[in-house]
């Protein structure tokens, strides 16, 4: 499985604080038929940015590109993580150990196989050795193409 | 290609000449015709009569917004209503707009100011101009239009807005001029990466962008998304309308119509007339009009003048791109911030020009003025540090440029209202 195949594409948005904003982003990707399989929102006093994880990020991007929208794209890890007690902890006692610095991580709703799927966005140049860290520590990275069908 | 040879490169001495029978002939008209000049003359001890030389202008009463406002809208004409052949007004911004008028032969020598202005701007009888000034009252799109004409332009009356549309002819009919606000022309390149069009399948070869106070960063930014030259037009509606200056291709100046209008530059505060060269408020004594001449009329805009032949061949006077109009200075907290001033400022933090609006308000008694950026794909990022960091690094740069500290607020694009025609950059929402 090449690096490529294991990197998710998170679509982030731009967004101000002001009421309405996000079921405009809901209804724009509702219309085009996109799905969305996790998000979160991270903000300040004036301004706040979403972080989808949709079935087809290509075209959410281009959509709300196309309807004004600030839109990003970054990469992240989806990552099958125990769900049991500790199980979150153990992963990221790895990660710390290693030096790798986790921007920020957000969870999916739903399991995979009684598990569960955290997103993790690390440093870009990260990327790479941290697939490799996890999986010699036996942590399943999920291929962006079992999250986007989640 | 020069549109005027003869007068547009005059012997200097020649010129002075033309200048002062043409300033005692106005003079005399406008004592005779215009009582309110005559009143004005009468109380300043001028004997319209008596002018000798052309330094003898700065002893001619200046002209003010105040004294259109007072006579509007037509006591300051110089002839009957029934002798003009049309009429226009400024946007009257700031209240009581002020009305042109203009007889035949006004309209006639205006088109040969256009046509000035398009051949500085590279034009010729072989060019396709699309004009994106508003037609109507403002004097952007017929003073183009009727200077396209003259030349031989083929001319696209296209007005401003409807911007999908303009784009559409632009590349349908091979526009190779086109004619608009500098704050349009990015309204246009946005539309054209919006299409998904490369500037570099247009035929585009310049733009004359004018009627607003514009910086350096903003013509970079223009030219590089439009793939043209740009060049700077000046003009007022209280003058003439466009066409009292313009661009030449060497970009040192914008010569003036120096055998139409008269150019002095003034110290604001004293009203002095300052020597060649040093920066002040420029002032225009119009020489040639009929209908509506104004005598030393105060421009508010600040810049410099410079004789001497241009490499152009040219030996018109030449004026600097206006650094600021002394209406659109804001004082805050006691400081001159020029709007022009933060869009250099913004323009150096990612090398492109974002979209952004002033909002200025007060706190208590405090002046707070807050710059509302546009989030770019250049800016944007996916985690909060970095648009922090953008935002202080706009604050920083900001904060040494003007002296003083702003709030920077990111906002998200196209949620400021684009504009068709002069851009409103500044909002004061401050109680005078």
């Amino acid at each position: 499985m090449t690096l490529e195949e294991k990197v998710t594409k998170q679509v982030s948005v731009f967004l101000e604080n002001k009421s309405g904003r996000l079921a405009e982003v809901c209804q724009v990707l509702g219309d085009a038929g996109v799905n969305m399989r996790a998000l979160c929102i991270a903000d300040t006093s004036d301004f706040g940015i979403l972080r989808l994880i949709v079935n087809d990020p290509t075209r959410a991007t281009k959509i709300l590109q196309e309807r004004g929208f600030g839109v990003g794209e970054a990469d992240v890890l989806a990552l099958v993580v125990p769900d049991r007690p500790g199980g979150l902890a153990s992963v990221l006692a790895m990660l710390t150990d290693a030096g790798v610095n986790v921007e920020y991580m957000y969870a999916f709703f739903i399991t995979v196989d009684g598990d569960a799927v955290v997103l993790f966005r690390i440093d870009d140049e990260q990327i790479a050795s941290t697939v490799a860290l996890l999986e010699e520590n036996g942590v399943r990275t999920l291929r962006a193409e079992e999250v986007y069908a989640l | 290609m020069i549109w005027d040879p003869q007068n547009e490169c005059m012997d200097p001495e020649q010129r002075r000449e033309l200048q002062l029978h043409r300033l005692r002939a106005t003079v005399a008209r406008l004592a005779a015709n215009v009582p309110y000049y005559r009143n004005k003359f009468a109380e300043n001890d001028v004997d319209p009569l008596g002018i000798e030389s052309l330094d003898d202008l700065q002893y001619l009463p200046f002209t003010t917004k105040d004294d259109l406002r007072e006579t509007y809208p037509t006591g300051m004409f110089a002839v009957p209503v029934s002798e003009l052949v049309r009429v226009h007004a400024s946007s009257g911004t700031t209240g009581t707009p002020v009305v042109a008028g203009y007889t035949r032969s006004d309209i006639d020598i205006w088109a040969e100011m256009m046509a000035r202005t398009i051949c500085l701007g590279g034009g010729d009888n072989s060019d396709i101009l699309q004009v994106a000034y508003g037609y109507g009252l403002f004097t952007g799109g017929l003073g183009l239009h009727y200077g396209g004409e003259k030349v031989g332009c083929t001319v696209i009356p296209m007005s401003a807005g409807n911007t999908a549309r303009q784009i559409m002819m632009m590349r349908d009919l091979g526009t190779t001029m086109v004619a608009c606000t500098p704050s349009y022309a990015l309204t246009l390149a946005d539309e054209l990466i919006d299409e998904g069009i490369d500037a570099g399948e247009l035929n585009l070869k310049s733009g004359l962008f004018g009627a607003e106070v514009w910086s350096q960063a903003s013509r970079k930014a223009i030219e590089e998304m439009l793939q043209l030259k740009a060049y700077d037009i000046y003009g007022l509606t209280e003058v003439i309308g466009p066409g009292v200056s313009a661009d030449c291709e060497y970009g040192c100046g914008m010569h003036i119509c120096d055998d139409h209008f008269i150019p002095e530059i003034i110290d604001p505060e004293t009203e002095a007339v300052l020597p060649e060269g040093e920066e002040g408020e420029i002032v225009f004594t119009c020489i040639t009009k009929q209908a509506f001449p104004v005598i030393r009329f105060r421009s508010r805009d600040i810049t410099r003048l410079h004789y001497g032949k241009c490499e152009c061949g040219r030996t018109s006077a030449r004026m600097e791109r206006v650094s600021g109009r002394d209406d659109d200075m804001l004082i805050i907290r006691g400081v001159n911030v020029f709007p022009g001033q933060i869009e250099n400022v913004l323009v150096n933090i990612d090398e492109t020009l974002p979209h952004y609006q002033l909002v200025v308000t007060k706190e208590g008694r405090l002046d707070v003025l807050e710059v509302q950026v546009e989030v770019s794909q250049e800016i944007f990022a996916d985690t909060i540090r970095a648009l922090e960091a953008v935002e202080q690094k706009i604050q920083g740069a900001l904060a040494s440029a003007l002296g003083i500290t702003c709030r920077v607020k990111l906002i998200e694009p196209k949620s400021i209202e684009r504009s068709i025609g002069k851009a409103k950059r500044v909002i004061d929402l401050r109680e005078e």
